[in-house]
């Protein structure tokens, strides 16, 4: 895929993450919905293809999940051209994306450290502790079901809570339950 | 090293871009699980209930979870310097490997074993984070609401998420709305 993108379509590309940035309540893969309207449907810089294997991608590379947008600049700029407009566009996007709610948060963050023994601040950081635990399990959950339930997606099922309670109950360490869960997706028992 | 109430903390900028990157470097399918066993179990940097309480306001901030997470630690021990290079280090490793990978995507994509491969460390993570999830509920055994009602707030976002699929702001405004002005009224008959 070729496309050609002036100064100002790269000024737009940057400041629709920008605002994306704002809206990512609940982590930056919620606005993935958002982005692939923007980039795929409406301006055409990414193909369905490129925008699906930019996720895939950075889910399984290690790191925080926001590197996604990092892939998705990369496949913007090299079909814009070449390697230099493809580390436009990895800049553009991670910087679009994180100086909004990062800026916004070490504010927040700074007030909230200063003013710590306040009953507002305490009863929200505990208040807002129940919802975040059960969170974490309903995103367990929906990572390991994907958004239907398949009986034939039983081995997937089987594997994410096997991993839970080992997790649960060991000290074992993470990275060998990754590569037996990468070695026997490898051998196509999933 | 240690602060001085006696807790573990990072004791240089360059600890923490460290600590921070080693942390990055394990977290395959989401850091999350590996944040909680590194700066929880292992350093011993934030307990249980700090680290409960600082994911809830990473949470509800704009912004990836992990960065807004890694960046209020930071700051909590070297102010701005401490929150840049927190960020610093979350991310520089991570991005060389990524970029390298989609560097070199188009031979691998489509090949059968690396698909599964895929599949199954995905699997795998979904584990993780449901463990981790699991295994901080410990810390709110001594919850200002009581054990009743942090159950029943818990149960209500699981389905709110799960089974209702309500978007993620609804859940945090509702559900953890009532969760706080009732924590409020708890802490103020404390008092």
């Amino acid at each position: 895929m070729s496309i050609t993108l002036t100064g100002a379509d790269w000024l737009q590309f940057f400041a629709h993450f920008l605002l994306l940035s704002l809206l990512a309540v609940g982590g930056a893969i919620t606005t993935a919905a958002d982005m692939h309207r923007y980039l795929v449907d409406e301006r055409h810089w990414l193909t369905d293809a490129q925008f699906s294997a930019s996720i895939a991608l950075a889910q399984a590379a290690p790191g925080p999940n926001v590197l996604f947008v990092a892939v998705m600049g990369w496949n913007v700029g090299l079909n814009a051209g070449g390697m230099g407009t493809a580390f436009l566009g990895v800049a553009l996007a991670m910087l679009g994306s994180l100086i909004p709610s990062t800026t916004l948060t070490y504010l927040a963050a700074r007030w909230g450290h200063a003013n710590r023994e306040l009953r507002g601040v305490r009863a929200f950081k505990q208040g807002m502790a129940p919802i975040v635990v059960a969170l974490l399990i309903a995103t367990g959950w929906i990572l390991a079901t994907g958004s239907s339930y398949h009986a034939r997606d039983w081995p997937v099922w089987a594997i994410a809570v096997v991993s839970t309670l080992i997790v649960w109950r060991t000290r074992i360490h993470l990275l060998w339950l990754l590569g037996a869960g990468a070695f026997i997706g490898w051998m196509g028992w999933l | 090293m240690t602060d001085p109430t006696g807790r573990p903390r990072p004791a240089s900028l360059t600890e923490l871009f460290v600590a921070l990157t080693l942390l990055a470097l394990q977290g395959f399918g989401g850091v999350l699980a590996v944040v909680q066993r590194e700066l929880v179990e292992r350093r011993q940097w934030l307990t249980r209930e700090e680290f409960v309480e600082e994911w809830a306001v990473a949470q509800v901030m704009p912004g990836p979870n992990v960065i807004n997470l890694g960046l209020m630690l930071g700051h909590r021990y070297f102010g701005l310097r401490g929150a840049a290079v927190a960020v610093a280090g979350l991310l520089a490793a991570p991005m060389v490997i990524v970029l390298l990978l989609a560097y070199g995507y188009s031979s691998l994509g489509d090949n059968p074993h690396v698909a599964g491969a895929l599949r199954g460390m995905g699997a795998v993570a979904a584990g993780l984070i449901a463990a981790t999830g699991i295994k901080l509920a410990s810390a709110l055994r001594a919850h200002p609401l009581g054990m009743a009602a942090v159950v029943a707030a818990g149960v209500a976002t699981f389905v709110g998420i799960v089974v209702l699929r309500w978007p993620l702001a609804w859940v945090l405004l509702g559900v953890g709305g009532l969760s706080c002005v009732g924590t409020w009224f708890k802490l103020g008959a404390r008092e």
